[in-house]
C-alpha cells in the first residue's frame, strides 16, 4: 500500500504539473482540494481520467470522486479495492 | 474623433525587452532559425497555482499583460482585445498527440480548454476578473493591427475607455516543424543578426508577446499616438506604396514629416522586394529600422515595432543594430511602421511623439 502512495503522489505531481511540489510534501492524509494540496475542478476531472487509464477504474458518478479524492490514503484504498489493471 | 493614444506597452521577446529601462542594450546572436523568447521570472507575475497549467504563449501573454497595465498606472481594463495568428500551439499539440496515442480516449480537460486561440485573452480576464468585452483576433501577420483597429473603433466611441490590446505567439514542436518542411522557415541555420543579408527563402522563427493600454484621451505619461493604422490582405508592391502615401495625405503629412520608418523584412528573397520596393523609393531619403534579424519572425512579431516606436519616442536614440541604412533622424516625431508576411495580411501604421 505504502508503494501505491507513493506511485499515486508521483502520478499526481506530474499529470497535475505540480511543479515546486514534492512527493515528501504530499502527506497521506493531506486533504487533495480545499486547503490541503488546493486542487480545483479542473483537476478532479483530471483525476477522474487517471483512476481509468491507469487502474481501469469507472466511475459512472462524478460525485463519487469527493470522497475518493478526500486524500492520498482514500484515494489509494479504493484503487486497491477496485483496480481492474 | 477622439485620438488613440499609447499609454503603456511592454514586451517579451527573444532579447532582453522585458525591461522597458534597457533598451537593445545586449543582443543576443542567435545561430540557428529557431529560436525561443527569453522568459522573465513569471513568478513575479503569475502565481504558481495558475501557472502550473499554462503554456509559453499564455505565460507571455498574461506577463506582458500585466506590464504594461502597471506601466500604464491602470488597474482594470474596460475591454481585452488580443491578436494571434496561430494561438495555443504547444497545447494544440499536446492534446492531438493524446488523442492518438490513447486512441481517442482519455481525454483530458486541461490541454483542450489551453489550446484555443483565445485561452491568453480568457485567462489574463480570469486574472484581473475582468467581465468586460473580451475578443481575439486571428488574422495572420495583421492579427495585432485588426485587434489595435477594433480597440480604435471602440475609443472613436467611448473615450473614456481604457483598452488593453496584445498579440501573442509561440513556438511548438510539430508546427514548426511543418513550416520547416515547407520551406517557409529557413532550411539552413545562420547568423540571425545576418538575417537581411540572406538570399535564400524562408526566414527564420521565434516567438513573444506585446501588450499595450490605449486610450483616447492624451496622459502624462503617454508614449505616443496611433494616428492610423490599416490593414490589407492582398496587395501589390505598387498597391503598398499608394496606401502608405494616401495614409500620410490622410494624416495632412507628407513624406518629410517622417522621421522614421520601421520595416518587417525577415530576410525571405521572395517576399523582401515588397520592403525593397519602398526602401529604394520612397523611403530612399528616411531612417530605415529593421527588427526581425534582432527578434526574429511570428505572426505578432510587428507588434513588436509598436514597442520600439515608443522606445525611440521615448529616448530619442535607435541602437545602431536596427539601422539599414545611413539616414539619422535628429528627432523623431512621425514613425511610419510596415510589416508583411509572405505577400499577405500587409499592416501599415503611423504613430506620432506626443
Amino acid at each position: 500500500m505504502a508503494e501505491l502512495r507513493e506511485e499515486l503522489k508521483e502520478k499526481i505531481i506530474e499529470q497535475l504539473s505540480l511543479e515546486d511540489v514534492e512527493v515528501s510534501e504530499i502527506g497521506d492524509d493531506d486533504s487533495l482540494f480545499g486547503d490541503g494540496l488546493g486542487l480545483d475542478s479542473i483537476d478532479a476531472l483530471e483525476l477522474i481520467v487517471l483512476l481509468e487509464k491507469d487502474y481501469g477504474i469507472k466511475l459512472k458518478d462524478p460525485k463519487e470522486g469527493k470522497a475518493i479524492f478526500e486524500s492520498i490514503g482514500v484515494m489509494a484504498d479504493y484503487i486497491a479495492k477496485n483496480r481492474t489493471k | 474623433m477622439s485620438g488613440c493614444y499609447i499609454n503603456g506597452i511592454a514586451n517579451i521577446s527573444a532579447q532582453s525587452t522585458s525591461d522597458f529601462d534597457q533598451f537593445l542594450d545586449e543582443i543576443i546572436a542567435y545561430k540557428e532559425v529557431i529560436f525561443k523568447s527569453i522568459d522573465p521570472d513569471y513568478k513575479k507575475y503569475i502565481k504558481p497555482a495558475a501557472m502550473r497549467r499554462m503554456s509559453k504563449s499564455v505565460k507571455m501573454g498574461v506577463t506582458t499583460s500585466k506590464m504594461a497595465l502597471a506601466s500604464s498606472g491602470i488597474e482594470m481594463p474596460d475591454a481585452i482585445i488580443t491578436g494571434t495568428g496561430m494561438g495555443c500551439k504547444q497545447d494544440s499539440e499536446k492534446f492531438l498527440e493524446k488523442i492518438l496515442y490513447n486512441d481517442e480516449q482519455f481525454l483530458t480537460p486541461t490541454l483542450f480548454i489551453q489550446s484555443t486561440h483565445n485561452t491568453v485573452g480568457g485567462q489574463i480576464a480570469l486574472g484581473l476578473g475582468c467581465k468586460s468585452y473580451n475578443v481575439t483576433y486571428v488574422q495572420g501577420a495583421a492579427s495585432f493591427e485588426t485587434s489595435l483597429i477594433d480597440a480604435q473603433l471602440m475609443l472613436s466611441e467611448a473615450p473614456k475607455k481604457n483598452i488593453l490590446v496584445g498579440g501573442i505567439d509561440e513556438i511548438a514542436k510539430n508546427s514548426t516543424l511543418l513550416h520547416t518542411l515547407d520551406g517557409h522557415i529557413k532550411q539552413e541555420d545562420i547568423n540571425v543578426l545576418e538575417l537581411l543579408e540572406s538570399k535564400t527563402s524562408g526566414t527564420v522563427c521565434s516567438e513573444g508577446a506585446t501588450f499595450a493600454v490605449l486610450g483616447a484621451e492624451k496622459q502624462d505619461h503617454s508614449l505616443c499616438r496611433m494616428m492610423d493604422v490599416e490593414t490589407r490582405n492582398i496587395a501589390s508592391p505598387q498597391d503598398i506604396k499608394e496606401d502608405i502615401l494616401a495614409l500620410i495625405e490622410k494624416q495632412g503629412l507628407t513624406l518629410n514629416d517622417i522621421d522614421a520608418v520601421i520595416l518587417g523584412n525577415n530576410g525571405d528573397v521572395s517576399f523582401d522586394h515588397y520592403f525593397e520596393n519602398l526602401q529604394n523609393s520612397i523611403f530612399s531619403n528616411i531612417e530605415q529600422l529593421c527588427y526581425k534579424h534582432v527578434i526574429g519572425e511570428y505572426h505578432t512579431a510587428s507588434a513588436f515595432s509598436y514597442w520600439l516606436a515608443c522606445k525611440i519616442f521615448k529616448v530619442n536614440n535607435v541602437p545602431s543594430i536596427l539601422r539599414v541604412n545611413n539616414i539619422e533622424a535628429k528627432e523623431y516625431k512621425n514613425i511610419l511602421l510596415y510589416n508583411q508576411y509572405r505577400a499577405k495580411n500587409h499592416s501599415i501604421a503611423l504613430l506620432q511623439r506626443c
